[in-house]
């Protein structure tokens, strides 16, 4: 498929587009678009939150607040515009009384500052009906198979006889793993600006809103608002991170969008606090895995079966496809999954950066690598000995799979033939030790995917609805224009960001650079077939890639090796790591210097998840207590040394004609697992859970 | 919106007349922790007096040792010549605090009056005896990660999150305050207490009375201080225990952070430690014998085994660079 793509520009260093605007604050985010905008004198509106977690609202007490000085309105379930649709409940938001779970939008606070939004909120007093509400679970939890997990992906899986295998296996590992709840936190915390316009030809809605997929933002609050799409608009030029959680649309983007249709030709702001993202804004659930590996007196397995225990919203269904990497990176001949649902009275679970496979592969990695030790064996021996010819479960070939490359130029350029038995290295006051693991995510395309090219004055104007939430996708679909159009950089002039331009699919799953650059290749030799190599200012052609785009015969995904120096205070058990290196196959990089920043990025989200990183829900109140960034530690700058990444040079004709697999989640798997070996090695206590904590690493908990 | 009024007295005694002349009013300094109340609405003052203005911040040299004006900025003392060659112990203590954006805010006074970080002190939908007196503890049976293990009450179970103050308290500074009865010195040891039954009151100040300067006396000849901070993360996060250190000659002093609802001296250790040797083992058994009153509970119960396991790692040092 690349043959006949130039490549030119794809594979140069660029730095982003946008950067100068960005690092001189001129880049508008959600928040703040003003009258340059077009926003005149906005409303702010101020979010109230339950304080139960279940139960219904007898009364909303606003009177007093709605006499204040600055306030404009205060809605309730009572008075709130109704939705057209309300099925989903998470978006369903001051529709009818019933309380889901603790810190959900109860009542909005609209006045003309946001100082006194925000303290009418304070001010506004709600009478429950409380229920007790169900806020914990644990591996003995009853709960039930969901009928699919995220992604589509069943939810258990079973192939010859596990149980079989594993009575007659040489080593029997049989260890429970477990990961936390975690929310995403990204830099900007979500925030909509919206209009409810009365034009002469019906309403027109308009957004400036922090999301990674402007289409989908416009297509939700079409259906929910029953206006047609073509009507409702929005922008999303710049946006400060996201991990998942912007990439659905949330509480928050229906509740502003209520708020502006109860004002019409009135712009408002809503901006989510660090606090209240806890609750309305999606977080990774908590999960239990059982793993339970048979091999030989070889290391060889013969069984591998991964049981998972994990929770949701009562009032949402989100599945997590934490068994997903244990179907794709292990040969066994006999293998069972197996996923059970617990529903709680608590928020409602969404995406966060590798859903799935971040703790699915932590579980994985943290048991091969006691497997090691168990069979006694260098953890890469292990791998290597386990290494499948095809896609396990499906038996479709990997076509490139080059994981244990990657374990190999890892351990070379890492020094991994240091590495001594578990606690044998004491430096000063530090036990010393080195661990690793392997890294997998799926290469995703997503259909659908549209973009234009229009002929100006000079160059090329290419167009797609895509949003660049601080990867760097203006910049490297910028270049990959160029070499489709097989004109110089500097003719491009590349826009996104908007639903207004062509049809694009969300900015996750690390599909955004494979699917719109797809598009925009199409769409590049759509405009030369119709309008050939002398165009005429204003030629333009709009065009996607074929409506399935990705072989089906191949199981395609991404590979890597993480390697992890890891240093315990043998008098306090503090963790420092001052080494980490990830050795990756991700298909073709667009562009080195952003690439580095995504796959260096995402291995800091997983040190940090495996190290420092827990939404601590109370038991008994149902929500997260742990809720800012004082107490829901990320990595600092002095956390984070020496991290290098690396990658094989190489293309991916199969993924796409780009011959990339999409780097944006591979980073974070298996970093967690890479820690947690190294402590081990360092300390000699098994960790089997993260975050690694002081108490755990000594083995005080 | 909820409108305060704003003060800006020039001179310390028109400050406490503004404060202690109405129930309602609060001094202001750095306002890197008040400011932060008034925002999550946990701290609603109709007067904000702010002490910036009032020329509290010097440090000055004086023959028993150094007097550190109220007002100074915390990276400010950290940085100054007298404080970095003589006593480490306060140098680290203000640098192992908050962020480097902070530090510039905050001063010295403000970072000893700081509230208690307690997630359900921050959280206004939970019950906290420290907001509000007698909705009850929510710490005790919740989060209990940063929670006391000494001297904590069946009230609050908190504990106090300045870093400065345990390196003050090592030292043996003295307060100075200004109140509506004039001035008055009091030991640091004296400034905060235990919760007991008013977790409501973080120190022994009344209402009104304002910090003015903290002296600091000079260390003995040949005395070698430090603190050490343990933390789940290298920075910007609270000590989950914290360690000050003097070694000078046969005297060995002592403060824990992160184990209580003050700077806790360690007397009990410093009395087992005075005059004999400081190893490993001496120094684990001294920590047993301080910790026998600790009460913890599953998130703390890591805290006895970190906080011995810190003050043997620091002794230890201290004692092979005395020599």
């Amino acid at each position: 498929m690349s043959d006949d793509l130039r490549i030119k520009e794809i594979g140069m260093e660029r730095s982003r587009v946008e950067g100068a605007l960005k690092v001189t604050g001129r880049a508008p985010y959600a928040m703040e678009h003003g009258a340059g905008h077009g926003v005149q004198e906005p409303l702010h509106a101020f979010l109230v939150g339950s304080t139960v977690s279940r139960g219904r609202v007898l009364a909303v007490h606003a009177d007093e607040v709605r006499g204040s000085e600055d306030v404009v309105a205060v809605l309730d379930h009572t008075n709130a515009p109704r939705l057209a649709d309300t099925d989903d409940e998470e978006y369903a938001v001051l529709q009818d009384d019933e309380v889901h779970f603790r810190g959900q939008v109860v009542a909005l606070v609209l006045a003309t500052t946001s100082e006194a939004a925000r303290e009418g909120a304070r001010r506004v007093r709600v009478e429950y009906a409380a229920e007790p509400g169900e806020h914990v679970f644990d591996e003995d939890s009853e709960g039930d198979e969901p009928e699919k997990l995220n992604a589509g992906l069943p939810p258990s899986g079973s192939t010859g006889e596990p149980d079989l295998a594993l009575a007659s296996a040489t080593h029997v590992l049989d260890e429970t793993y477990r990961t936390p709840y975690m929310h995403n936190n990204p830099m900007e915390p979500h925030a909509t600006t919206a209009l409810w316009d009365l034009g002469p030809d019906g309403a027109e809605l308009r957004c400036f809103d922090s999301t990674q997929a402007a289409h989908s933002v416009r297509s939700t609050l079409a259906r929910l608002f029953g206006i047609e799409a073509g009507r409702v608009h929005v922008e999303a030029s710049h946006v400060g991170g996201g991990f998942g959680s912007k990439g659905l649309p949330h509480a928050h983007n229906v509740v502003a969008v209520l708020a502006a249709r109860s004002q019409p030709g009135r712009w408002v702001r809503l901006a989510v606090t660090r606090q209240q993202m806890f609750a309305l804004t999606g977080y990774r659930t908590a999960t239990i895995s059982r793993f339970r590996l048979g091999a030989g007196p070889d290391g060889v397995l013969g069984v591998i079966s991964h049981d998972v225990v994990e929770q949701t919203s009562r009032c949402k269904e989100f599945a997590e496809q934490t068994v997903a990497p244990t179907r794709h990176v292990y040969a066994a001949p006999n293998r069972r999954t197996s996923t059970r649902l617990v529903r709680l009275d608590v928020a409602v679970p969404s995406w966060m950066r590798a859903p799935g496979e971040m703790p699915g592969s932590f579980a994985q990695e943290a048991a091969m690598d006691e497997l090691a030790d168990l069979v006694g064996l260098d953890p890469i021996e292990l791998r290597r000995r386990n290494e499948p010819e095809a896609d396990p479960e499906t038996g479709k070939s990997f076509g490139d799979r080059r994981l244990l490359e990657c374990f190999d130029r890892g351990a070379e350029r890492f020094g991994w033939s240091e590495r001594g038995p578990a606690r044998s290295r004491l430096e000063g006051d530090w036990y010393v030790g080195l661990g690793t693991a392997a890294s997998v995510y799926p290469a995703y395309t997503q259909p659908g995917n549209q973009a234009r090219v229009l002929a100006e004055p000079g160059g090329y104007r290419v167009e797609i609805g895509a949003v660049d939430i601080g990867t760097g996708a203006r910049t490297v679909l910028r270049q990959i224009a160029a070499d489709a159009l097989d004109v110089d950089l500097d003719a491009i002039d590349l826009r996104l960001g908007s639903s207004d331009l062509p049809i694009a699919s969300v900015a996750g799953g690390s599909s955004g650079t494979s699917s719109w650059g797809w598009a925009i290749v199409a769409a590049s030799r759509t405009f030369r077939a119709q309008h050939g190599t002398s165009p005429e200012p204003g030629d333009e052609s709009v065009a996607g890639p074929p409506k399935k785009p990705v072989d089906e015969d191949y199981a395609l995904h991404s590979f890597g090796a993480q390697f992890v120096e890891a240093r315990v205070n043998r008098f306090t058990g503090e963790v420092r790591v001052p080494r980490m290196l990830g050795v990756f196959s991700v298909g073709r990089v667009v562009n080195p210097k952003l690439a580095r920043s995504q796959l260096v990025g995402g291995m800091t989200m997983g040190l940090s998840t495996a190290l420092f990183e827990e939404s601590w829900r109370d038991p008994r109140f149902g929500h997260v207590v742990t809720d800012d960034l004082a107490t829901y530690h990320v990595a600092t700058h002095a956390d984070v040394r020496d991290i290098e990444a690396a990658w094989l040079d190489e293309s991916d004709h199969r993924a796409n004609p780009m011959g990339l697999r999409g780097i944006g989640e591979i980073g974070i798997t298996g970093a967690g697992a890479a820690v947690a070996s190294a402590v081990t090695n360092a300390t000699g206590v098994r960790q089997r859970s993260i975050p690694v904590t002081p108490d755990k690493a000594l083995g005080w908990e | 919106m909820r409108r305060f009024e704003y003060a800006r007295p020039r001179t310390p005694q028109e400050a406490v007349d503004l404060v202690a002349g109405s129930d309602d009013a609060a001094f202001l300094a750095g306002g890197s922790n008040l400011v932060d109340h008034l925002k999550v609405g946990i701290a609603s003052p109709g007067v904000l007096v702010d002490v910036g203005g009032l020329g509290l911040d010097r440090v000055e040299e004086t023959d028993g040792g150094l007097r550190i004006g109220a007002g100074v900025r915390n990276s400010d003392l950290a940085a100054h010549p007298v404080v970095r060659s003589r006593y480490a112990v306060l140098a680290r203590s203000l640098l192992a605090g908050a962020s480097a954006q902070i530090r510039h805010q905050a001063t010295t006074a403000g970072n000893l009056l700081q509230r208690t970080r307690c997630v359900y002190f921050y959280d206004a939908t939970t019950p906290c005896n420290k907001r509000e007196p007698g909705t009850g503890c929510s710490a005790v049976d919740g989060y209990q990660r940063y929670n006391a293990i000494l001297g904590a009450s069946a009230a609050c179970v908190t504990v106090h999150p300045s870093d400065l103050a345990v390196g003050l308290a090592v030292l043996d500074a003295t307060v100075e305050v200004l109140g509506p009865d004039g001035a008055r010195t009091l030991p640091l040891a004296d400034l905060h207490r235990l919760p007991g039954d008013s977790p409501e009151q973080d120190t022994t100040l009344a209402h009104g009375e304002l910090i003015t300067a903290v002296t600091v006396p000079r260390l003995p000849e040949g005395a070698v201080s430090t603190y050490y901070k343990a933390r789940d993360r290298a920075s910007y996060a609270f000590a989950l225990v914290s360690v000050a250190a003097v070694v000078a000659g046969d005297e060995v002093r002592v403060a824990w952070g992160g184990v209580a609802h003050r700077p806790w001296r360690a007397t009990v250790l410093e009395e087992a430690l005075r005059g004999g040797p400081l190893d490993e083992e001496t120094v684990r058994a001294a920590c047993l014998e301080e910790l026998a009153p600790a009460t913890t509970g599953p998130g703390t119960a890591f805290k006895l085994e970190m906080v011995t396991g810190a003050t043997a790692m620091v002794l230890t040092d201290l004692a092979g660079r005395a020599r």
